[in-house]
């Protein structure tokens, strides 16, 4: 193999596997040392930078992370990264005086945002400081999209997302509310620099088999459903409820039906329990409440009985692997008795009010083409980004496009390229305190995971407001701290300097060096000391060494980032050197006449 | 030296021996070596031998005299017997242990000083009466632990790091286990675990004295230039006569061993070594060919290294003896202390 580059900034990001794997590059392990070192101000600004809504995320986010978290491969589970985040949240006081000023001088630009989600709110918070105008245009009589009308308060309470919302909102936007888009056409005659659509996936699918309409009362599309709810429209539902679908909006009706007197609440799955799209911990939360989950059970038909609804019948499946691909067989028929029925089986993305003749293509499903990179569609100057760009994901997606739509809105706006995205890049640091000493915790906790503590299931119920996780106590947080590796203080090896005493390959407790003669990476792999078989993890290998020729490889996998092979290194061949990646924004860019950056680092 | 212990983590996929155990169980505590020491390397050698051997830790027991090298027990098989002994001592007492207990596995670490200078009558007597251990030398030039002053193996013109240059010969303690009759006699170099580890397994498993001289730098007092035991020097001229493959006894020897190359020697066990000559004209069996090669060779200033004799056939301490096969804690106590009317028998029989 050719010697690794390590001035690819890509090398080292991906080490920090959390921030590799958060589509907004949340730099982890430095707010976690924040949190541990009673930063919580810090710790939110800095992941304010990156993510935009810490307290919401901290309870909220589908956290891409904690799969990827390297302790959830040395140990049994990953750090509680997202639960962390809250706390710096919770903690971190006012800051309102930290957030970038907003200029009196305009930069004379106007921006519209179609919806006021997640993403539109990104795309204001990285515009507004640097002097543009946002107006946002928000069919609601409430800005927050989803977040205020589907995610239930049972999750995430409304002060956290009011106070977030406003955070953003307070720096200018020209917010208007009750105003429903209804014609691009004629929002683009209105003179606009560039438009942001960020209207989500608003269109609950629906189930078209027998009796769907003979008592439509008593038959919910979960979306509209749990925004009803949101807004106190619907107070109440039957005794017995199925849901039909398996996926997190499952989740939330089933739970939010326990809270509006559902006693028997059954989550209605067509496929088996292994292959449910919820996240396990959604799942864990409703199975806690006693909420049953049924497999492979396809719906067939409403039962009605004298125009009201009885119940569902659904065919019993059975699946097994044909040619790689997974079939069912039926096995018969089941009958489930129940008073309501909620659909939540998916969303889609919806555009009546996007004019086909406008230069802006849409594919054969009727979703909009939009470039991946600059979130640009076929019109120049329009923009998508969030739910309403790819179809539904997530709020750290959103978040994720919102950045990068202002980006490309900066430069489109001083006519630039689009294309021609800013760079990223790492700066290294030494953490070299002395022979044996690191600014850094570098040794090894053996804790296990912190389990939230949750409000008792006697009192949850008692009002659909409460929150169930009540986050970390100062114990927990202490202890959950220490269990993050500190991906990010990286092994930064200097081949010149090696004397080959193979001090470094004996200590480190995870067997990821070896010296050994170079070859080609498939062959490598099969001779380091430990199996290096998850491909999905790069290794490092250097330039040949001095006294023998041979290469010093490393393989990043189970690297626990103690620090030991460079405290035993006779020549401090090894360095533990933290990595920072800047990732570019919009105020990064000094695009046309853009006032100079004025974003603040933690 | 590191104020942390190694971390209890392991790696998920970390190989498990037949005893169900990872090289990690085999460690000890945390070194206070100097980063770099050769010694560490050895220590994890050591670990790696006895990992493959499938030995449980306890049916070891290590001993030692002072020294850096004397500490490094401490550092592996933590649940091993052992003995640090006086400075240069070590031998009599591995001798007195290995008499009531015959059954565990010894292993003797000491240094070029402990052995070769203060220690040196006393190593010679354990390699004659052929005690049943391997024995190593971890071998710098130098006392190291008394601030590198020049041990009896530093050769003649060797530079002390502060300048003053060695006037003294050296011993060579291969040549003078050669001249003392050893059954087993080898030298390795700590940066080479390819050669070292099979060659601790074989010097495990040798039925008699194994002495294993083992290069290996001191990184703090003699890795300079003008050293002849630096790290660089020793790889410049290093020079591997035999290469030893230890088989273990389920294994059946592959064919290509065969073919006049190299030579399979049968352990008293039931393993074996395979001897792959490096040099052609080598001949390991041969004690007189042995001393004259490591002769020639040293005038150029080689360093030989690899399995150099080997006599599996020589009798060990034990069996010269006559005494019981079982340790002496195992004795039935009428039997391990018969009476005085028992000695009194036998002193008649002096009278
Ligand atoms: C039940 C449920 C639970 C979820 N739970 C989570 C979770 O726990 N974690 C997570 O990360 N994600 C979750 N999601 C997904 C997440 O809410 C969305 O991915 C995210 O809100 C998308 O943000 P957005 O800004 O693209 O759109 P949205 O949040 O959908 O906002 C779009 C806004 O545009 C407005 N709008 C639409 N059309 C127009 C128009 N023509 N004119 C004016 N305004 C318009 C809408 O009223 C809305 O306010 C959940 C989704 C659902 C349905
Ligand atoms: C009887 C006695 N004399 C002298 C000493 C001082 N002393 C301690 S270690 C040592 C030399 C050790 O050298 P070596 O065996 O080569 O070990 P190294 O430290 O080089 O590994 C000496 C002379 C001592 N401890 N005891
Ligand atoms: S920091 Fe060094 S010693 Fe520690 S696990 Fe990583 S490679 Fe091994
Ligand atoms: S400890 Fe340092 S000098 Fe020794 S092998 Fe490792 S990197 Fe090289
Ligand atoms: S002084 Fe020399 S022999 Fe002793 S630990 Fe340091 S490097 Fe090793
Ligand atoms: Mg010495």
């Amino acid at each position: 193999m050719k010697p690794t580059d390590i001035s690819d900034p890509d090398y080292f990001h991906r080490v920090v596997d959390c921030q590799w794997a958060c589509p907004a590059h949340t730099d982890v392990p430095q707010y976690i040392r924040l949190i541990a070192q009673g930063r919580f101000a810090d710790a939110y600004m800095l992941n304010r930078e990156s993510n935009v809504f810490p307290g919401i995320l901290g309870r909220v986010c589908d956290r891409p992370c904690e799969p990827a978290c390297r302790r959830g491969r040395v140990d049994e589970k990953p750090v509680a990264i997202c639960r962390l985040k809250r706390v710096a949240a919770d903690l971190k006081g006012d800051i309102t005086q930290r957030l970038p000023p907003i200029p009196g001088q305009k930069n004379g630009k106007r921006i519209a945002c179609i919806g006021a989600g997640c993403a539109s709110l990104t795309v204001a918070n990285d515009l507004l400081p640097l002097g543009y105008e946002v107006v946002m245009f928000e069919k609601q009589h409430e800005p927050g999209g989803l977040m205020r009308t589907n995610i239930p308060a049972f999750r995430l309470p409304a002060e956290v997302l009011g106070e977030e919302i406003r955070l953003i909102t307070d720096m200018g936007v020209d917010l208007r509310l009750n105003a429903p888009i209804a014609s691009m056409k004629s929002l683009l005659a209105q003179g606009f620099d560039a438009v942001f659509v960020g209207s989500g996936a608003p269109r609950g699918k629906n189930l078209e088999i027998p009796g769907r309409y003979d008592d439509a009362a008593h038959v919910h599309i979960g979306i509209d459903w749990l925004e009803s709810v949101a807004f106190g429209h619907i107070n109440a539902i039957g005794r017995q409820v199925l849901i039909i679908g398996a996926g997190n909006t499952a989740m939330d009706c089933c739970r939010s039906s326990l809270r509006l007197g559902a006693a028997d609440v059954k989550v209605m799955a067509r496929k088996p329990l292994t292959l449910l799209k919820a996240s396990d911990w959604e799942m864990e939360e409703a199975l806690e409440e006693s909420v049953e989950i049924i497999q492979c059970h396809a719906p067939r038909e409403f039962v009605i009985e004298n125009g009201r609804i009885r119940g569902m019948n659904f065919e019993r499946l059975e699946y097994h692997e044909e040619d790689g691909k997974l079939q069912s067989r039926k096995l018969g028929e089941k009958f489930f008795p129940a008073d309501d029925i909620i659909l939540a089986i998916g969303q889609e993305n919806a555009f009546p009010w996007i004019e086909r003749d406008i230069g802006l293509e849409f594919d054969q499903w009727d979703v909009p083409l939009v470039d991946k990179k600059t979130m640009q569609s076929t019109r120049p100057g329009v923009f998508f980004g969030g739910d309403a760009a790819f179809g539904p994901e997530n709020i750290i997606w959103a978040v994720e496009h919102g950045h990068q739509a202002a980006i490309s809105i900066h430069k489109y706006c001083h006519g630039e390229d689009v294309g021609v995205r800013p760079p990223f890049a790492v700066n290294l640091t030494s953490t070299k305190m002395g022979i044996h000493e690191w600014s850094y915790s570098n040794s090894f906790d053996t804790s296990v995971r912190r389990l939230v503590p949750h409000v008792s299931l006697k009192e949850r119920f008692k009002k659909i407001s409460i929150e169930v996780e009540l986050g970390f106590t100062a114990e927990q947080t202490q202890v959950e701290v220490e269990r993050c590796l500190n991906c990010d203080i990286q092994t930064v090896f200097f081949a010149p300097k090696c004397i080959e005493c193979d001090a470094c390959i004996d200590v480190c407790p995870t067997a990821c060096l070896t010296i050994t003669h170079n070859g080609e990476e498939d062959d490598l792999r099969a001779r380091l000391k430990a199996p290096a078989d998850n491909r999905k993890q790069p290794l490092f290998v250097s330039e040949s060494l001095k006294q023998t020729g041979r290469v010093m490889v490393k393989d990043e996998d189970q690297c626990v980032h103690c620090g030991l092979c460079a405290e035993r290194c006779p020549t401090a061949a090894w360095d533990m050197q933290k990595s920072s990646v800047k990732i570019p924004y919009a105020s990064d860019e000094l695009a046309g006449t853009a006032q100079p950056p004025q974003r603040r680092r933690a | 030296m590191s104020f942390m212990q190694k971390p209890r983590v392991i790696h998920s996929k970390l190989p498990k021996n037949e005893l169900g155990l990872t090289t990690r169980d085999y460690e000890g505590s945390m070194s206070t070596l100097c980063a770099g020491c050769g010694h560490d390397s050895i220590t994890a050698a050591l670990i790696q031998a006895f990992w493959e051997l499938n030995i449980e830790p306890y049916k070891v027991a290590k001993m030692s005299g002072i020294g850096c090298s004397s500490k490094t027990p401490a550092y592996f098989l933590e649940e091993a017997h052992g003995i640090n002994a006086v400075h240069g001592r070590m031998p009599s007492i591995a001798t007195g242990a290995n008499a009531a207990d015959r059954n565990l596995y010894y292993l003797g670490v000491s240094g070029d000083g402990d052995s070769l200078s203060i220690g040196f009558g006393q190593f010679a007597h354990a390699l004659r009466r052929n005690i049943n251990m391997l024995y190593i030398i971890e071998n710098n030039g130098v006392y190291g632990l008394t601030k590198g002053q020049f041990s009896a193996s530093a050769d003649v013109g060797s530079k002390a790091k502060k300048g003053e240059v060695n006037q003294q010969p050296p011993i060579d303690p291969v040549i003078a286990a050669l001249t003392l009759g050893g059954s087993f006699v080898a030298r390795s170099f700590s940066g080479d675990k390819g050669q070292l580890v099979p060659l601790i397994k074989a010097g495990i498993m040798h039925n008699g004295f194994a002495l294993l001289d083992v290069l290996s730098p001191c990184v703090t007092f003699n890795d300079h230039e003008d050293s002849t035991k630096s790290y660089a020097h020793t790889r410049q001229f290093y020079h591997p006569a035999v290469h030893a493959d230890f088989v273990p006894q389920k294994k059946p020897i592959r064919a290509a061993y065969e073919n006049g190359e190299a030579m399979p020697v049968e352990l008293h066990d039931g393993s074996t070594v395979v001897l792959r000559k490096v040099s052609k004209d080598y001949n390991p069996t041969n004690r007189a060919h042995a001393y004259s090669y490591l002769h020639e060779h040293q005038k150029r200033g080689e360093i030989v290294t690899g399995l150099l004799y080997i006599d599996e056939d020589q009798r060990e301490m034990h069996d010269i003896s006559n005494t019981v096969s079982e340790a002496l804690r195992d004795l039935p106590y009428a039997e391990l202390c018969p009476g005085s009317a028992a000695l009194e028998e036998i002193q008649n029989l002096y009278r």
